[in-house]
């Protein structure tokens, strides 16, 4: 079961609240839109709980239901065939925090030319009174379906019988109205243990310099010019915890990862003249909470470099499959390109797809920048830069942030036969196509740089990594690449673990129920206050780590600290212990330590720390705490029923009251044949 | 169901119960201290049963389910003896108590006399009887849902509710016949209570035909009512007599100092 829950931003809150005590409804399962009349108007048992097929879940019909609150108790949103197109984020994402404000260029603000989500209907940023749920077409779904078949439906003109099928979902948010609102109540409390009523959303961006600098020192660094290679992790869902993102995130950051390892090589034997930074920005779609969030500590001196160190930024945006044939598209900013600076990288990046089977084309230059991280760059400084798409104008992701931009929607398939471990090896065209953009992507980044031009050439990325990475994020992560790339404390993390509390009938009970490994959540969570990140974030860095890194031979002691010996220094690098792969005639696995210039940097929204809980600035994204979500399905009686059973106890109670009254003071009387003498008499 | 169902199954199954307690029994602490006492009695008798069955449960064979329906019959027989038992214990724990109370008090006359105790002893186990039985079941009632989902029938808390009530009353028979032939050494009477008790008991095996367990077990209430209200001094002269009003001329006729 997935819930829809309530988050909270600087002015609104937004998704799906119940009452404290579970909202309870009559089983309607809903077969198209002109049956919605019956929960709507006909039905003669309010309030019904509305199951509905995927197909349906439209705005319209949600509307309505909206606006009909007092009849629909809740809405259960059941998984099946996806419709031909959907996508309920907005149609101009993240329009506020973006670069193109009123004052930076007034036509190009609010989406003015162009509009980047047409198909948006903006259901993930409505506010519904009444809980909504998502379940899978498994056999729990069957049962309630069952339970309507059995109880609920109309027999030829007649009236439903009772006793009705009802169902109940609880899923009582505690945060209200918005987030300075909410975080001033989680303050309120002086007790010593405080009572949050909300999160902020947040987690940990992941960066990897080529040449690492002392993790210390912060600040400008003289005569030092890094290239931002950019990409963002996170997507989102109405039911946040259904986020996949295929083509939105999972597509960009994977060719960023193949781009990182193919530059290895050639960065270590001849080492271009600017670093490059490999940056995976967290909780991009809330506002751009990872990027705004290194801005602000570019700004601030709080980060190894600042914004003067940058030179160029080069951000990988939406790649799909490509068919051969077909072009990207490098978008970049138009106010900028009022002076040139972009050109060199527009050249660099055309000239690298010599010999492979697309080619970049630049955009109409009147055209604004997509919802990228490089907005917040560009709104701090204006740095040259480059959005990598396969969009010319509007996002052509039919699924742009929703549920069913998965693996199918990036064409991932598998031919039958084959066992999870042979999927894991088998070179798909998608992985194909992504590694030609990824050895794209590195050999501009290496040109970018100040690389050697001859070096190019051996630049290639590698479709074995690539096609496994596509396996482990959008199909099962839990395999045997993934495990071995891991740390021994994390391997359980790819599983993942959902909650379902489902009381059926209150015998059949499931909590805690271990599902089958699949892809991990690319939601961006709340911002946790131990220094643990999401499973996502520990697979990149991992990745990254392995990709890029070296395998050293210190033991697992020594992995632990590695400043004792004499070369090795964690101001520079981070050691990982890694659980290595298992060889085949052992059951042991090869563990090493991989010495890396991976870090995670911290990525919660300025704001939070500023206390401007009503920023138009940063982020102010929080989640909803509660208590528990669950629920339940089980028989209402009919109210005639239950009055008659009070009726009938009030009258039993009424008559013996009477009749024992009536028998006490008759009892001299009643009970006086039979006297003992020397008895007291009643 | 909901609240309305609580308190409807709660006035049905203690209605009676709560009357007579108001009535007959609050006003007379020392009535209230043997109901109490009565009680107690029966929960030793609950405690006994439940320690065997428990046992019995742990070494018999969960999978196979003809021994478990023998089990349970077993387990509801072990109960209602045990519960006889007891009742036979209260009874000569009340003979030796009455001799110590006599000693101690002042008066001459005994301050309760034994057909009281049987009522009242009677009534103790009927509350306790009734609350185990009945309060889990209203406890579930209070909720939103009713049985049914997985077929069964929702007359359930009804049922179960008139069921105690029957029960209360029959403990309360069963008390004073109980009593009244221990004293006149009637044990074939014994042996009627002892019989009709496992006849009430063993009717509820019919459940969930609700009808096939409530009617008869009525029927047997109303017959050992009779047989209480002759027991206790009652006659069908005197039932007339106070249906017609005609009661007041009986007392001054019979008036005798007290």
């Amino acid at each position: 079961t997935v819930p829809c829950v309530r988050l909270l931003n600087a002015t609104h809150q937004i998704g799906c609240q119940s009452s404290i005590s579970g909202d309870t409804g009559v089983i309607h399962v809903l077969e198209s839109e002109a049956d919605l009349e019956w929960p709507l108007s006909k039905g003669p048992n309010p309030p019904y709980m509305v199951l509905l097929e995927s197909s349906l879940f439209t705005k319209s019909i949600m509307m309505k239901m909206k606006n009909a609150s007092s009849r629909v108790a809740g809405v259960v949103v059941v998984q099946k065939t996806s419709p031909p197109e959907f996508s309920p984020h907005t149609t101009c994402p993240n329009e506020n925090t973006g670069v193109y404000t009123e004052t930076y260029d007034h036509n190009l603000a609010h989406c003015n030319t162009t509009v980047w989500n047409p198909r948006g209907n903006g259901l993930s940023y409505e506010e519904f009174d009444s809980p909504v749920f998502s379940l899978k077409e498994d056999n729990e779904t069957e049962v309630i379906k069952q339970c309507y078949f059995d109880h609920n439906r109309v027999v030829n003109g007649s009236g439903l019988q009772y006793p009705l099928c009802a169902m109940q979902l609880f899923s009582h948010m505690h945060a209200v109205t918005d987030t300075a609102t909410c975080m001033r109540r989680s303050s309120m409390d002086f007790s010593t243990s405080p009572v949050m009523v909300c999160d902020p959303l947040g987690g940990y961006n992941v960066c990897a310099f080529i040449r690492p600098y002392n993790s210390t020192a912060f600040g400008h660094k003289e005569n030092e010019s890094v290239v931002i290679a950019a990409a963002r992790l996170d997507s989102r869902a109405f039911f946040l915890e259904d986020s996949t993102g295929a083509e939105g995130s999972v597509s960009g950051f994977v060719t960023l990862l193949a781009a990182a390892q193919a530059l290895r090589e050639a960065t270590q034997e001849a080492p271009p003249t600017r670093n490059i930074l490999f940056a995976f920005f967290h909780g991009e779609v809330f506002d751009y909470i990872g990027s705004s969030r290194m801005v602000y500590d570019m700004k601030n001196n709080m980060f190894v470099i600042d914004l003067d160190n940058v030179h160029s930024i080069l951000e990988i945006g939406q790649v799909k499959t490509l068919r051969s044939g077909t072009n990207l598209f490098l978008h970049s900013d138009p106010v900028s390109r009022r002076n040139n600076t972009v050109t060199n990288l527009v050249k660099n990046l055309q000239s690298s797809t010599a010999g492979l089977n697309f080619s970049l084309v630049e955009t109409d230059f009147s055209q604004p920048l997509p919802p990228s991280s490089f907005q917040r760059l560009l709104r701090a400084r204006a740095i040259p830069g480059i959005v990598l798409a396969d969009h010319q104008t509007d996002i052509n992701n039919r699924y742009y942030e929703s549920f069913y931009d998965n693996a199918a929607h990036l064409n991932l398939t598998y031919p039958s036969n084959l066992s999870p471990e042979e999927q894991l090896e088998f070179v798909t065209d998608t992985a194909k196509s992504l590694t030609e953009v990824a050895t794209a992507v590195a050999r501009a980044l290496f040109k970018q740089a100040g690389g050697n031009n001859s070096q190019v050439n051996k630049i290639n990325a590698d479709p074995k990594t690539v096609t496994q990475m596509l396996y482990g994020f959008l199909v099962r992560s839990n395999n045997s690449w993934f495990q071995a790339v891991m740390a021994p404390e994390l391997k359980d993390i790819l599983h993942t673990l959902t909650s379902i509390k489902k009381v059926l009938g209150s015998s059949l009970r499931c909590v805690f129920c271990l599902s089958e490994p699949n892809p991990p959540q690319y939601y961006v969570g709340v911002a946790k206050s131990s220094h643990q990140a999401n499973a996502l974030t520990y697979l990149v860095q991992y990745l990254l780590a392995n990709l890029t890194g070296t395998a050293t031979n210190l033991t697992q002691s020594q992995c632990k600290k590695p400043d004792e010996l004499p070369n090795e220094s964690t101001y520079l690098y981070s050691y990982l212990w890694v659980q290595g792969v298992v060889p085949p005639n052992s059951t042991q696995r090869e563990s090493f330590c991989v010495r890396t210039a991976v870090r995670l940097v911290k990525a919660v929204s300025p704001a939070f720390d500023l206390g401007d809980y009503i920023s138009k600035e940063y982020s102010t994204w929080t989640k909803s705490q509660w208590k528990f979500i669950k629920a339940r399905i089980f028989l209402v009686a009919s109210r005639d029923l239950e009055m008659l059973t009070l009726g009938v106890g009030v009258a039993v109670l009424f008559t013996s009251l009477l009749v024992t009254y009536f028998v006490r003071t008759k009892a001299d009387v009643l009970f006086s044949s039979v006297r003992e003498p020397n008895n007291a008499a009643y | 169901m909901t609240a309305s169902v609580f308190f409807g199954c709660t006035f049905i199954a203690f209605g009676p119960a709560i009357a007579l307690f108001l009535f007959t029994i609050a006003r007379d602490p020392l009535r209230v201290i043997f109901l109490i006492a009565g009680a107690f009695f029966w929960l030793c008798s609950l405690l006994l049963s439940s320690l065997v069955w428990f046992i019995t449960v742990q070494i018999s064979n969960k999978e196979s389910s003809s021994q478990q329906k023998g089990l349970l019959i077993f387990g509801v027989v072990l109960s209602v003896l045990l519960q006889e038992t007891c009742r036979f214990g209260y009874y000569k724990l009340l003979k030796k108590a009455n001799e110590g109370l006599l000693m101690l008090s002042a008066e001459e006359t005994m301050p309760i006399s034994i057909r009281q105790l049987a009522y009242v002893s009677g009534l103790g186990f009927g509350f306790m009887s009734g609350a185990f039985s009945m309060v889990n079941i209203l406890a579930d009632s209070v909720g939103p849902g009713t049985i049914g989902i997985h077929g069964d029938s929702q007359h359930y808390f009804l049922s179960s509710a008139f069921m105690t009530m029957a029960i209360v009353l029959l403990h309360m028979f069963w008390g004073v016949v109980f009593f009244d032939s221990c004293e006149k050494q009637h044990w074939w009477s014994l042996a009627v209570v002892v019989i009709s008790h496992l006849l009430v008991s063993c009717l509820t095996f019919q459940n969930p035909q609700y009808v096939g367990s409530l009617v008869p077990t009525y029927i047997i209430v109303f017959l050992l009512g009779l047989w209480a209200f002759f027991c206790s001094g009652g006659s069908l002269r005197n039932l007339k007599l106070c249906l017609t009003c005609k009661d007041k001329d009986f007392l001054l006729a019979n008036h005798r100092p007290r």
